[in-house]
C-alpha cells in the first residue's frame, strides 16, 4: 500500500473491508443459525400454555427446568423413534457408501466401457427431489402398481408386502440408496482420479492385481472422502423425515410419529408443545454431533494416522 | 488442498495399456456389467414413471407396469386443470425458491469466502470456525424456531419465509473459501489495487470471474438443495397456492390414498417434475466441478 507509481492518492485499503464482504453472511448466519439455535435451547426449559384461540393467542410461558427433556426422553413413541431411525441407519448408510465406493472403483477401472454413460445413469437420481423419489419406489412397492408384483402374480405368487415390518426398512433404505448412491460416488470417484497414477504403477509393476490395488492403495487413499461423505450421511439420516411421510398414505405400518421427526413436528403444531418439541430437537439435534464426532475420532486415528 | 482441485492427468492409464493391451480383459468386462446393473437400477424408476404417465387410470391397474398407454395427453390436460393450472403454479413457486435463493446464496457465499481467504484480518479464524459448525448443525433444530421467529415478525406464510432462510449455506461459503484461495492469485489483486480500483470493483470485475467455476458448483448444489428442500416449505406454508412442487404432490399424494384418478395425476405430476430437473442436471453437468467437492472434502 504504499507503492504508488501512478502518484495518485493511495486508496485506503481500511480493515473493515473483509467485514463488508462477509456482513450479508454474517448477517443471515445470526438471523437464520445462531438466533434459531439459541432460541430453541431457551424454548426447551420453557413450558408453553396458551390463552384464547388461535395459534397466536397470549401464552404463558414458564421456566420448567429440565422437565421437557425428562418428557421428551421417557416418551416411549419419541424413543421408539429414535431406535428406528437407528436401525434403518444401520442398513442404508453401509449400502449407500459401499455401493459408491464399489461404483467409484469400477469407473476407475483402466479400460472399462461405457464410463460417460454409467456414471451419468447413477448419478441422475441426485436430481430427483426425495418426496418424488419417494413416490416412484411407493408406487413400485404398491401391490396395485408394482412391476415386481406384477411378475409375481403371473408366476401364481403372493402379492410382495413391501411396507410390513422387516421389509418396509429395506424398502426405506432402498429409497435412500437410489437416491443417494451417485453423489457420493461421484465425490468418491473424483478424489480417486485426484491419484497420481505413478503410485499404481509400481504396484502393477510388482505383480499386484487390479483388485489389490483397490483394496491396499485406493480405498486407503480415499478414506478421508470416505469418512466426510459418511459423516454427511449420518446427519441426514438422522433428520429422516419425508420418505416416510411421503410414503405413508401407502402403509398402515408408518404412524404419524414413526420417525423422531415426525414426532416433533407433532408436538409443535398439533399439540402446541413448543417446548416439548424444543427439547426433543436438542436432543436429537446433540445426539446427531455426538455422534459425528465419535466418527470422526474413530476413523481419524485410523485413517489420517497419528498426525490427524 | 489446491494440488487436489485439478484431477490430475492420467498418463499411467496410456503407458499402461500399451504394455498390456493382451490379456487381463476379463476384470474390466465384469466391471461393466455391474455398472450397467447399477445404471439400470437407477434408471429404471424414471422409465417406469414416464410409462405409467402415459397410462389411462385402468391401464395402471390392469397392463404390464412398463408398457406405455394411452392416456398420456388425457393426464397432462387432467394435470393442468386440476385447481385452476394449481401444478404450474408450483412448478413456478419451485422455480422461484431455487433460482433466485440459490443466486443470492451463491453471491452471498461468494463474498464471504473471498474475505475469507484473501484477507487477513482479526476475528478471521472465529468466523471460519462458526462457518465451518454451521455445517454441522442440522436442520432439524432450527425447523420449530424459525418458523416462531418468521411468525413473529409476521414473514410466516411469505414467499419469503421459504427464500430467506435458504441463502444463508455454510457449506457454500466453505467451498468458496477453498475455490478462491486456489483459483484468485495474491498478485492480481495487488495489481489491481495499484492500479487504483475500488475493492469492489475489483471483486466484481476480476474475482467473480475468476471463480466461475467454483461458483457454479456451489450453485447447483445449492439449487438442487432447495429444489428437493421438504421440511422448511411444509412447516413455513399454509397457503397452497405458494406450495413448492414438492409439497404440492406430497399433498396431493396424502389427498387421494387408494384413489386411482388421482394416482394418475400424482404419476404424471412426478414425471413433470422429474423431467426438467434431469435435463438441469445432463446440460450442466459439464460446468459441475465434483473436484471442486472433493478437495474441498480433503481440506
Amino acid at each position: 500500500m504504499t507503492a504508488n507509481p501512478a502518484g495518485r492518492r493511495p486508496r485506503l485499503r481500511s480493515a473493515a473491508t473483509p467485514w463488508l464482504f462477509a456482513t450479508p453472511a454474517i448477517v443471515l448466519f445470526t438471523l437464520f443459525l445462531i438466533i434459531p439455535i439459541g432460541y430453541a435451547i431457551y424454548l426447551s426449559f420453557r413450558g408453553f400454555r396458551i390463552d384464547g384461540g388461535g395459534a397466536f393467542g397470549r401464552r404463558v410461558q414458564t421456566f420448567v427446568g429440565f422437565d421437557n427433556y425428562l418428557a421428551a426422553l421417557t416418551d416411549p413413541e419419541y424413543v421408539a423413534g429414535l431406535g428406528r431411525v437407528l436401525l434403518y441407519g444401520l442398513f442404508s448408510i453401509p449400502s449407500v457408501l459401499g455401493l459408491a465406493l464399489l461404483f467409484a472403483l469400477l469407473l476407475d477401472t483402466p479400460r472399462v466401457r461405457a464410463r460417460g454413460f454409467t456414471r451419468t445413469a447413477i448419478f441422475l437420481p441426485y436430481a430427483v427431489p426425495g418426496v418424488i423419489a419417494s413416490l416412484l419406489w411407493g408406487f413400485l412397492y404398491l401391490p396395485s402398481t408394482s412391476p415386481l408384483n406384477y411378475l409375481a402374480k403371473q408366476l401364481h405368487a403372493g402379492p410382495l408386502d413391501f411396507f410390513s415390518f422387516p421389509t418396509l426398512y429395506f424398502s426405506l433404505a432402498n429409497i435412500a440408496l437410489w437416491s443417494g448412491v451417485g453423489f457420493n460416488m461421484i465425490i468418491i470417484f473424483t478424489s480417486l482420479r485426484a491419484i497420481p497414477t505413478s503410485i499404481y504403477e509400481a504396484a502393477r509393476i510388482d505383480g499386484a492385481s487390479e483388485l489389490q490395488i483397490a483394496w491396499r492403495i485406493k480405498i486407503p487413499l480415499v478414506a478421508p472422502a470416505l469418512v466426510l461423505t459418511g459423516l454427511f450421511s449420518v446427519i441426514g439420516t438422522l433428520q429422516l423425515y419425508s420418505e416416510p411421510a411421503t410414503l405413508r398414505p401407502m402403509s398402515t405400518t408408518i404412524s404419524s410419529t414413526w420417525v423422531p421427526l415426525m414426532k416433533i413436528y407433532q408436538e409443535a403444531f398439533m399439540n402446541d408443545n413448543l417446548g416439548g418439541a424444543a427439547a426433543a430437537s436438542v436432543v436429537l439435534a446433540l445426539g446427531i454431533l455426538v455422534l459425528s464426532m465419535l466418527l470422526l475420532r474413530f476413523f481419524q486415528r485410523r485413517t489420517f494416522g497419528d498426525n490427524a | 488442498m489446491s494440488a487436489t482441485l485439478q484431477a490430475a492427468p492420467r498418463t499411467g492409464d496410456r503407458q499402461f495399456r500399451r504394455r498390456r493391451r493382451s490379456g487381463a480383459a476379463r476384470r474390466p468386462r465384469l466391471a461393466l456389467i455391474v455398472l450397467l446393473l447399477g445404471a439400470l437400477y437407477c434408471l429404471a424408476p424414471v422409465i417406469w414413471v414416464v410409462a405409467a404417465a402415459s397410462k389411462t387410470s385402468r391401464e395402471l391397474f390392469t397392463t404390464f407396469s412398463f408398457a406405455p398407454g394411452s392416456g398420456f395427453f388425457d393426464n397432462l390436460a387432467n394435470l393442468s386443470a386440476y385447481g385452476d393450472g394449481q401444478f404450474w403454479q408450483w412448478g413456478l413457486n419451485s422455480l422461484l425458491y431455487a433460482g433466485l435463493g440459490a443466486v443470492l446464496s451463491t453471491l452471498v457465499s461468494a463474498m464471504a469466502g473471498y474475505a475469507l481467504a484473501k484477507f487477513r484480518f482479526r476475528g478471521s479464524q472465529v468466523l471460519f470456525s462458526a462457518i465451518l459448525a454451521g455445517v454441522l448443525v442440522p436442520g432439524i433444530v432450527l425447523a420449530v424456531p424459525q418458523y416462531l421467529l418468521m411468525a413473529a415478525v409476521g414473514l410466516a406464510g411469505t414467499y419469503w419465509s421459504v427464500l430467506l432462510p435458504v441463502i444463508i449455506n455454510p457449506f457454500g461459503i466453505f467451498l468458496c473459501r477453498v475455490f478462491a484461495n486456489a483459483a484468485v492469485p495474491q498478485s492480481t489483486l495487488e495489481a489491481a489495487r495499484l492500479d487504483g480500483a475500488g475493492e469492489f470493483r475489483i471483486f466484481g470485475t476480476i474475482v467473480l470471474p475468476m471463480m466461475t467455476q467454483g461458483l457454479v458448483t456451489v450453485f447447483l448444489l445449492q439449487f438442487v438443495g432447495i429444489w428437493n428442500n421438504f421440511l422448511l416449505p411444509f412447516i413455513m406454508l399454509s397457503d397452497q397456492d405458494k406450495y413448492p412442487i414438492t409439497l404440492g404432490l406430497y399433498t396431493f399424494m396424502g389427498k387421494g390414498a387408494g384413489d386411482g384418478d388421482l394416482y394418475s395425476l400424482v404419476i404424471m405430476g412426478s414425471a413433470v417434475s422429474v423431467i426438467p430437473l434431469i435435463i438441469l442436471v445432463l446440460v450442466l453437468q459439464r460446468f459441475w466441478r465434483a473436484d471442486l467437492l472433493a478437495g474441498g472434502m480433503k481440506g
